[in-house]
């Protein structure tokens, strides 16, 4: 990395010493962007807002709650009504943990779509599949934290997970919860540990975006950067576009925290926890509706392993398999702009991921539509998590056998500025420029 | 254009969810939707509203519900003045936090700081005076219930009689709003159970609606504030926004 | 460069630079609420101020009471205890204050019973306690004495014991904060 000369002396000195802002000059000033991003590539900087607006807002937070089971929920109450400001800081902090996983399954989508996660950005990837694995640990930790119905009873169930484990399953659960069931020794760790982890998450955000700065930002064709004239310096063209994205996103945000703050929420968590009372349907929040349905949808024993450790095993598959990724697509094509089959089932995924999120909401045994007897929300499920698994073991590497794929167009400007021919990717057929 | 109609496709989902999730238990008790003053981004809590459903409160509620996380002084939000919620507060007895010189504990007539008592020392007392049933604490009644203030109200005038074949458990009562249909708590309110000191009739609807939206404000006595704040931020969000896509077209004009 | 492009640029920064300072307001106005929500929360301000029922204290007797979460001393003074107060040559002492500004009735001390070298609680308000070398207060960790106005006469202390700000709301009630 060169050293940039600077005009001030104060900021010349520092550098000298501590290339700071040579470091900041080379990766937000000057940076080379491809020209032809679009709006889906906001939503890193969007991620990463929202993650220091969630520590901020959780340390100010962490001023005033008392991470005690007697004293926990009467603290958050104090928080939305004595304390300064108080109401806001709750709002702020509880939707925001929405707006991070929209915000990153969004993120995701676009990797999966524009081949974001093939070489050589495989360990960007990788990296950020450990980012949403801390994120849902930190995100799960948190809901425990206001003590309500559906913190304790969520807690119970998934520390439940561990006791399918074989042989030490039980033990390893009582170590967890520091008791032999949830109460004050849990919610004190858990209270450490949320603190902790979006610390952890920085650093592990640090090595993904530093990661990304080695091979450069992918593009919507999918293509690599050729020359200069296919980007773009990061400031100001990209600090603007971001900016864009911020102004929508934080309106966004302020819609829920300022007008509904408790939409995305459960009311049975404005009730203090009762152990001895469950509720009538235990829900998660709704970024874990999709894993909660994978979970519920073994009903079954094979041989001798127990439908519930099945269970686990298939919703920590459902992460795992995203590791692999890289390695199950045997496309040579990045883009699903010009790979109109992978495109196809990209969609079918996302719409199989929304309906794994509504079955995991649902009571197992509810019938889908009214009337039909065998279509219980369980097979629903069932069916969604086995096109899960299917597509991405199976689909995604014949996908990428069989496939013709479109044209590739020759560079990242010639689709814009028309000069120039195509070189065929695989095809002798007429020319066509994938904007579809 | 297929990615149109695959949008399409996953708007109509998600709304199919959202709608369908909305409701949460097996059997589904739909209740009407009232009108209240506060909903809407524009929304205020009505102070005469509520002023009389903290009298209906006090004379019919408070003698087996608490309301803890209410403090006397909190009561300005009604529009009572100082001294006003002083003498109320004087009229209601609280336990000392400090036992006195001798090591008794004690009670003594509360004071603006002091939080509404509650009616019971201990959840066991209440349940033994309630048949076994825990009477709630009423401060975050709307926001704990699904339905909210249209659920409250539906449950407090929905006591009739049970319909033909079903046999109402000892000491259960029939209710239509409530989840399973059997409630411990006998109706609360009739007809002229609080003599309202603005001279507004009395009736149970008109009861039941008072104490709801006092109930309501007791749930989240900042709602106003929250407003009115959110209408300022997204006033300055817009206006941003505008500036920032004026920042973003004229940036990228050389290149598009 | 043609002339619109230059225009361009001048456009360009004085968005950027509008960008910028509404960014910043926002960003200053979004930090008030966190810094605010550190302040003391509505159910502390509660406290702010204390009643006392005063009507058991009897001349000569001296109450230590809590207001704000700090300790004061009420104490109804003797006749002899308001001269010896009111008589005492105020150029003479480390922090010159008159008795009659230190009290609304001349009978009643209200002082901080913090004492100002480094806040112990000094002894005088019990029954049998020391009570120094000018009839007020001694405080035991370094040997400040005060007198019956609560003014320090001798040891470390550099003030006087702070006067609360009250007032009698009727004949039995004495109002702190």
């Amino acid at each position: 990395m060169e050293k940039q000369k600077f005009d001030n002396k104060v900021v010349q000195w520092v550098d000298d010493r501590l290339p700071v802002f040579s470091y900041l000059n080379h990766e937000y000033v000057d940076f080379p962007m491809p020209k032809n991003l679009n709006y889906f590539w906001n939503f890193g900087a969007l991620a990463t807002i929202t993650l220091v607006t969630m520590i901020v807002t959780g340390i100010v937070l962490a001023m005033q709650y008392t991470p005690h089971t007697t004293l926990a929920f009467d603290s958050v109450e104090r928080i939305m009504r004595d304390v300064n400001y108080g109401w806001l800081m709750r709002y702020i902090h509880a939707n925001g943990a929405s707006m991070f996983f929209i915000v990153v399954y969004i993120h995701i989508f676009r990797g999966l779509y524009y081949g974001s996660y093939k070489a050589p950005r495989e360990l960007i990837w990788m990296l950020g599949v450990v980012i949403l694995l801390l994120m849902m640990g930190t995100a799960f930790m948190g809901y425990v934290l206001p003590w309500g119905q559906m913190s304790y009873w969520g807690a119970q169930v998934i520390t439940d997970f561990f006791t399918a484990i074989p042989f030490v399953g039980d033990a390893i659960t009582t170590w967890l919860r520091g008791d032999f069931v949830i109460d004050n020794a849990t919610l004190n760790r858990f209270f450490s540990l949320h603190y902790l982890l979006p610390f952890v998450i920085v650093g592990v955000v640090a090595f993904h975006v530093t990661a990304l700065h080695i091979a450069g930002s992918n593009n919507p064709d999918g293509i690599d950067i050729k020359d200069p004239q296919d980007t773009v310096p990061f400031t100001p063209y990209f600090t603007a576009k971001d900016s864009v994205g911020i102004g929508v996103f934080l309106i966004v945000w302020a819609s829920f925290i300022f007008f509904a703050p408790n939409f995305l929420g459960h009311p049975d968590n404005y009730i203090e926890a009762q152990p001895l009372s469950t509720p009538a349907h235990i829900v998660p929040e709704w970024y874990f509706l999709p894993f909660y349905a994978i979970l519920r949808s073994i009903t079954f024993d094979v041989l001798f392993l127990e439908a519930k450790l099945l269970g686990v095993i298939a919703m920590g598959a459902s992460i795992m398999i995203l590791f692999i990724l890289p390695w199950l697509d045997t496309s040579k094509v990045r883009s699903a702009r010009y790979r109109p089959l992978y495109r196809l089932f990209f969609w079918v995924l996302l719409v199989d991921c929304v309906i794994l999120g509504i079955v995991g909401a649902k009571s197992p045994n509810d019938l889908v539509i009214s009337g039909v007897d065998w279509f219980e929300y369980k097979t629903l499920g069932l069916l969604a998590t086995i096109y899960y698994f299917a597509h991405f073991l199976v689909l995604i590497p014949i996908i990428g056998k069989i496939e013709t794929p479109k044209p590739l167009p020759t560079s990242i400007s010639q689709p814009v500025t028309g000069g120039g021919g195509f070189a065929p990717a695989g095809s002798a057929s007429a020319a066509k420029r994938g904007k579809a | 254009m297929p990615r149109l109609t695959m949008k399409a496709a996953l708007a109509v989902i998600f709304l199919f969810g959202a709608t369908t999730t909305a409701a949460n238990s097996a059997e589904i008790v739909s209740f009407p939707k009232k009108d209240w003053s506060w909903q809407g981004v524009f929304g205020t809590y009505d102070r005469s509203q509520l002023q009389r459903g903290l009298q209906a409160y006090k004379s019919v509620c408070a003698a087996c519900h608490g309301l803890k996380f209410i403090a006397f002084r909190d009561l300005m939000d009604l529009g009572y003045s100082a001294a006003e919620i002083k003498a109320f507060a004087k009229t209601i007895e609280v336990t000392n936090a400090e036992p006195n010189d001798e090591g008794e504990i004690f009670k003594r007539p509360a004071r603006a700081a002091d939080y509404f008592p509650d009616p019971f020392p201990n959840k066991q007392a209440a349940r033994a005076a309630n048949n076994g049933a825990y009477p709630p604490d009423l401060s975050l009644v709307v926001e704990s219930r699904v339905g909210g203030a249209d659920y409250l109200h539906a449950l407090l005038t929905g006591y009739t009689d049970p319909p033909k074949g079903v046999k109402l458990g000892d000491g259960m009562y029939y209710n239509k709003a409530y989840p399973g249909h059997q409630i411990a708590m006998p109706a609360p309110i009739m007809d002229d159970s609080v003599e309202y000191k603005d001279g507004t009739k009395p009736t149970v609807n008109q009861i039941a609606t008072d104490v709801t939206a006092f109930l309501a404000w007791a749930s989240e006595p900042n709602m106003e504030a929250r407003k009115s704040m959110g209408i300022k931020v997204m006033l300055f969000l817009f206006a941003f926004l505008f500036v920032l896509i004026g920042m973003k077209r004229r940036t990228w004009s050389n290149v598009h | 460069m043609t002339e619109p492009h230059a225009e361009d640029e001048e456009r360009r920064d004085f968005l950027q630079l509008a960008a910028g300072a509404i960014g910043g307001v926002g960003a200053v106005t979004f930090a008030w609420p966190l810094v605010d929500s550190m302040s003391p929360s509505a159910e502390v301000l509660a406290l702010s101020s204390t009643e006392l029922d005063v009507s058991s204290i009897k001349p000569g007797q001296a109450i230590l009471v809590k207001w704000r979460k700090r300790p004061y001393f009420v104490r109804r003074r003797t006749k002899p205890e308001i001269e010896a107060a009111e008589k005492v040559d105020i150029a003479s002492l480390r922090e010159p204050e008159a008795d009659k500004d230190r009290v609304t009735k001349s009978e009643w001390l209200v002082v901080s019973a913090s004492c100002t070298h480094f806040g112990c609680i000094p002894k005088g308000a019990k029954v049998g306690d020391d009570r120094g070398e000018f009839g007020g207060f001694f405080c035991p960790c370094h040997g400040s004495h005060y007198d019956t106005s609560g003014r320090i006469r001798k040891g470390p202390a550099p003030r006087n014991l702070p006067v609360p700000p009250h007032n009698f709301v009727s004949d039995k009630i004495l109002k702190i904060g």
